[in-house]
């Protein structure tokens, strides 16, 4: 068994949170839809029919307002309770394909095949089996890559997704060398699991345009001018497994919570309240993962779209005594950094606070002048249970205010169809 | 066979229930749970048993399954009245006499499924509304099959 080389599936959902909101919304079908980001600000999915418009991921509503007319382009505001409860049930189907799942994001996952073989006659008819079962569970459409490592399984997605002939699911395993070289030549080098714009560019300037020339570069030579980790994509793409499944994701090494304000925020008093209000958000998290942290970041930025606006964007990071996840020492730290950097005068777009120094809550080191309270511990569980079973922000800390005028909007937030009893869907009788 | 006309009770089931698949459960009711005095082996402890899980008896699979609340009468024969709540399971094959979701002028709508001698219908089950016929199958679309519904009474 250990022989047996391996094989990876990457099934990742097509456009995502659109294809959420049509599962509940029959009006959506065969549209032009986009879901905007928080504060109703930028494209963060969107359509097959936008795509085809040449609306590029990230453009703001605002700059897509003339198309969006003309082709009367639906906004939706991003409903993330809906998306990460379909998302929950995509996994939970994976789940009886394979033993190992690494769920990678939101809408993607790997799998590992090695070992299924002999359950079915090919792989793709695996990967077929996993589009059919996703699709009519969810309602979601789903494309499978298929291929002896999870680089090329990346690419193999991509090619299921671009490329028609392949019906939705691309293994890269029955493809003969010539046919793989042939695909692998007509993909930008920017379509490669972990290169980034930057390093495109510095690859462009070497003559490595395509995916085909970079798997075509000795490893050596790539690992002269990038490093070992680059050095690393390359051995991955000529089919050489160097990352496997990460089926229990590691504890996160930094958490940030940020939002961008519903309405311009001018005076220290809200920005206060909204750093509060993020700060025990990202202490939440901090102990859902059994973390304390040493050091927190505040930042807070105007809106750089509006470029008449004067324009102020800083951070800083104030360090802790003592590692904690206290949310109430956490709101005073990030409170204390924002009165230094707060000036008076701007329009405030954004703030946020990001914890840093994360480490395990099991070997906290208690510093020189406080220890460790037993009840703290248990007012951070009550408190996190309370809002667990009474919904966000039940309680909170005065500091975040009461009225929070700053809060997020949502103009467009279709319900939360499947978490809620007032806004499940509705079949007429 | 299209089922009787059930009475609209409380709580009805218009299809067999599947096996209940392993489903975390929220609301259950333990019996024979009281404390047992030390020393005396309880009578009780042999029959205890992990109570009863609504999930369970309504949603056969979490993954597929999915709520709607209903909106209108043409169901009320059926058992299944204006404001109900339908779990609607996208893993059973539609089938003849089933009740189901469909997408009717772009807009959901719940009834019979009528599929016999070439005929393909969706049957309310109420005489002042018509059944609405498709000349075939890849005309008609149907979004899940109607396995359970469920009321609560205001008291």
């Amino acid at each position: 068994m250990e022989n047996t080389p391996r094989v990876f599936a990457l099934v990742d959902c097509n456009n995502f949170y659109v294809s959420c909101e049509r599962v509940f919304n029959p009006k959506l079908a065969d549209k032009p839809v986009v879901v905007l980001s928080n504060n109703d600000g930028c494209a963060v999915a969107r359509s097959n029919e936008v795509k085809a418009l040449g609306v590029k991921m990230g453009t703001p509503w605002f700059q897509m307002q003339p198309l969006a007319r003309q082709h009367g382009i639906i906004a939706l505001s991003s409903n993330y309770t809906l998306y990460a409860d379909m998302s929950q049930r995509v996994m939970t189907i994976l789940r009886d394909f394979s033993p190992e799942v690494e769920v990678y994001s939101i809408d993607e996952s790997f799998l590992g095949l090695q070992g299924l073989s002999r359950l079915w006659p090919t792989y793709t008819d695996l990967g077929q089996a996993i589009r059919h079962r996703v699709g009519q569970w969810t309602g979601l459409p789903v494309c499978v890559g298929i291929a002896p490592t999870k680089t090329l399984a990346k690419l193999a997605n991509h090619l299921a997704k671009t490329r028609p002939e392949f019906a939705g699911v691309c293994d890269l395993t029955v493809l003969k060398e010539g046919q793989l070289a042939g695909y692998l030549a007509c993909l930008e080098v920017g379509e490669v699991w972990g290169v980034g714009r930057r390093i495109a560019a510095r690859l462009q300037a070497l003559g490595i345009g395509s995916v085909q020339a970079l798997r075509a570069t000795p490893p050596h030579v790539i690992r002269e001018h990038f490093g070992v980790v680059m050095e690393r994509t390359v051995r991955e793409l000529r089919g050489i497994s160097c990352l496997d499944l990460e089926e229990v994701a590691p504890p996160k090494q930094q958490i940030i919570a940020s939002r961008s304000f519903g309405a311009p925020v001018i005076s220290q008093e809200e920005l206060r309240e909204a750093v509060s209000r993020y700060m025990q958000t990202a202490a939440e998290k901090l102990r859902q993962q059994g973390s304390v942290c040493s050091a927190v970041q505040v930042f807070i930025h105007t809106n750089p779209f509006k470029t008449h606006d004067r324009q102020y964007s800083t951070g800083v990071v104030v360090p802790l005594t003592q590692a904690t996840d206290d949310s109430r020492r956490l709101v005073a730290a990030a409170l204390w950094g924002l009165a230094r950097i707060y000036r008076p005068g701007y329009c405030y777009k954004k703030a946020g606070v990001m914890l840093l120094d994360l480490a395990p809550a099991s070997v906290r080191q208690a510093s020189l002048f406080s220890q460790v309270n037993p009840r703290t511990a248990h007012l951070m569980r009550v408190l996190d249970e309370l809002n667990a079973a009474h919904g966000r922000n039940t309680i909170h800390l005065a500091s975040s205010g009461i009225q929070q005028r700053w809060a997020a909007r949502f103009d467009h937030r279709t319900p939360r169809y499947t978490t809620r009893w007032d806004e499940l869907p509705r079949v007429h009788a | 066979m299209i089922s009787s006309l059930l009475p609209p009770d409380a709580l009805t089931l218009l299809q067999e229930a599947a096996p209940a698949a392993a489903i975390p459960a929220p609301w259950t009711i333990r019996f024979f749970r009281q404390p047992i005095p030390a020393g005396f082996p309880s009578p009780a402890a042999d029959y205890a048993e992990e109570g009863l899980d609504l999930n369970a008896y309504l949603i056969a699979r979490k993954s597929s399954t999915f709520l709607f609340t209903v909106v209108g009468d043409s169901m009320k024969h059926a058992g299944i009245l204006d404001g109900d709540k339908v779990a609607v399971d996208r893993a059973i094959e539609p089938r003849h006499g089933h009740i189901v979701i469909a997408v009717v002028n772009q807009e959901y709508t719940i009834k019979r499924l009528y599929r016999r001698a070439g005929v393909i219908e969706l049957r309310p089950e109420n005489p002042a509304f018509p059944a609405i016929r498709f000349a075939g199958l890849d005309e008609l679309h149907i979004w899940g099959v109607v396995t359970g519904v469920v009321r609560r009474f205001a008291v």
